[in-house]
């Protein structure tokens, strides 16, 4: 064997190892408690609570991230929330380890964090991703985007409620790339039966939580036989201990003109990392774009709360028109899982009423409203439901 | 990043000495989400195996099927043309099914030959019948025949000429 590829191996010989080591030691933590939560996501999550106020850390990002998150920071003051934000400013011109530590060191303190999204510069090829970084250091190992229909958004196909769950952390985001001999470039993409069989319990637990009643897995099985055969298979044995679930599986490509053609057959999904990554996208672009989708990264440990798409909106940065919803529903979805019910309650409903009721939406929805029009609206929507804020 | 990455070096590298042509560079997933909320803004795509797997079947959702998306694959020595839809082993010989899938990979490989005026009449032909909706196969919401649909384009191109 060439000398890169023996050293690949071994790397991954050891990184495989050390998740499987990691999963089992985790998995038998979770088995032993419960918490009962509105929406449970996790098994045991811990947070930094301090005079009853949650600590979250924002992860500032790039593009609009910053202003985003400022905009909900806004709103939970006028909403009245008791949460305080550790801020940290991590985006694609800081690439130093330092800053990447900090950012980790803050979300395993505080358990929760709150994320714009990171440009990663393709150009160099030793720079790493930092999203990527930050999720496979921490364990985020279940990625959901939870794609509902809104109404009074328009959209070519109305009427859906599907949940994608893609795993987070292995896969083609791998990062095991090396070049042969110059112009031919080999890439590993890993697949294990642990995470596999991790990431396809935590759907069918969120399904049979949520109660959805079928599970897709979704594969190119039949180009990848032993990788992604791997998958499904891993799949194929946790839905045998679901037999109240419906469970079928469908081929990548053929899954991506079904969703454009007819998504209403689709409930929950469960993916692999990349597939995930292609189809969270399509079906957050039938229910409305980027702008109105929220996405959640779990782990056993740790929750990064986002938007779906995981895009930064370079282009709109500075310009007023970035769609603020999906990093509010984002930030609604994290104040459910620390038990803020009634404020999430609160701000999504204003989040949604001032989207499909009184129709202030920005030009990604075909609207006029600039997003500081959205976040006032939204805040008059929140001011009389609530008096806290008169002690902000 | 380097396997994408070196893709994409190549792109830029021909794109260089194309410069009549607008080339533009995209995340695949941006692409996946502008493609179901404004598919106009694309022209031609390029991209790897995988990606063009996924792509080319979303694409064929959004324009009514497999069952109407022609195919080629081109080497530097021959070509083939095909329809990617199955074999459809249930309707075989029934006279049942679409032929606009093959006929419009067919249309490919004469623009492919260099005979693109039998090529445009042809195309048209086919896009008239089906944009007419008189004779349409069962796929495509219509009640006729394999046969009745062929024999009704035929019927078009001869008076065309």
């Amino acid at each position: 064997m060439a000398a890169p590829m023996q050293r690949s191996m071994l790397k991954l010989l050891r990184s495989s190892s050390a998740a499987l080591k990691r999963s089992f030691s985790t998995s038998r933590v979770a088995a032993s408690s419960s918490i009962i939560q509105h929406k449970k996501y996790s098994t045991e999550p811990h947070f930094s609570k301090y005079g009853g106020r949650t600590t979250v850390t924002a992860l500032s990002g790039d593009g609009v991230g910053p202003e985003l998150l400022s905009y909900v920071q806004e709103i939970f003051r006028y909403a009245g929330v008791p949460v305080d934000f550790e801020e940290l400013e991590i985006n694609g011109s800081t690439t130093d380890e330092e800053t990447l530590c900090s950012a980790l060191l803050s979300v395993q303190r505080n358990g929760i964090a709150l994320k714009g999204n990171i440009e990663s510069k393709f150009d160099e090829p030793g720079f790493k991703s930092m999203n990527v970084e930050l999720r496979t250091q921490l364990e985020l190992f279940a990625s959901i985007v939870w794609c509902k229909s809104i109404p009074g958004v328009y959209t070519r196909h109305q009427g859906l409620d599907i949940i994608l769950i893609r795993e987070n952390t292995e896969g083609e985001y791998s990062n095991l790339e090396y070049q042969i001999v110059p112009g031919c470039i080999e890439n590993l993409k890993i697949i294990t039966e642990a995470k596999s069989t991790k990431i396809a319990k935590y759907a069918f637990e969120f399904a049979k939580t949520h109660g959805r009643k079928k599970v897709t897995a979704i594969h190119k099985a039949n180009i990848m036989k032993l990788g992604d055969g791997l998958f499904l298979e891993s799949c194929r044995k946790v839905a045998s201990q679901y037999p109240d679930i419906e469970f079928n599986d469908m081929i990548v490509d053929n899954a991506s003109m079904q969703m454009v053609s007819k998504p209403q057959q689709f409930d929950v999904l469960v993916m692999p990392n990349l597939y995930g990554n292609i189809l969270s996208n399509i079906t957050a672009g039938l229910v409305g774009g980027y702008g109105v989708v929220s996405g959640m990264n779990i782990g056993d440990d740790y929750a990064v709360f986002e938007m779906g798409t995981r895009s930064s909106g370079r282009s709109l940065k500075g310009k007023n028109i970035a769609n603020p919803t999906g990093m509010l529903l984002a930030s609604c979805d994290m104040l459910d899982y620390i038990g803020c019910n009634k404020h999430a309650e609160l701000i999504r409903d204003s989040v949604m009423k001032v989207m499909s009721v009184d129709k202030v939406q920005t030009p990604d929805l075909g609207g006029q409203a600039t997003t500081l029009e959205v976040i006032q609206a939204i805040i008059e929507d929140i001011k009389p439901k609530t008096t806290s804020w008169l002690h902000a | 990043k380097m396997t994408d990455g070196l893709f994409l070096k190549c792109c830029r590298h021909v794109a260089e000495q194309n410069k009549d042509i607008k080339f533009k560079e995209m995340y695949l997933d941006t692409v996946c989400l502008n493609m179901v909320q404004d598919p106009t803004q694309f022209d031609v795509l390029v991209m790897p195996n995988l990606y063009g797997d996924i792509l080319s079947d979303l694409c064929a959702g959004l324009i009514g099927g497999l069952g109407v998306t022609p195919s080629g694959n081109i080497g530097q020595d021959g070509a083939i043309f095909e329809s990617v839809h199955g074999t459809a082993p249930d309707i075989a010989g029934e006279d049942k099914a679409n032929p606009t899938a093959l006929l419009l990979s067919a249309v490919m490989m004469l623009r492919y030959m260099g005979l693109s005026p039998y090529a445009q009449r042809i195309e048209m032909a086919c896009f008239d019948v089906i944009r007419e909706g008189r004779v349409l196969t069962g796929d495509l919401g219509g009640s006729s025949k394999c046969s009745e649909f062929t024999e009704e384009i035929c019927r078009k191109v001869r008076e065309s000429e």
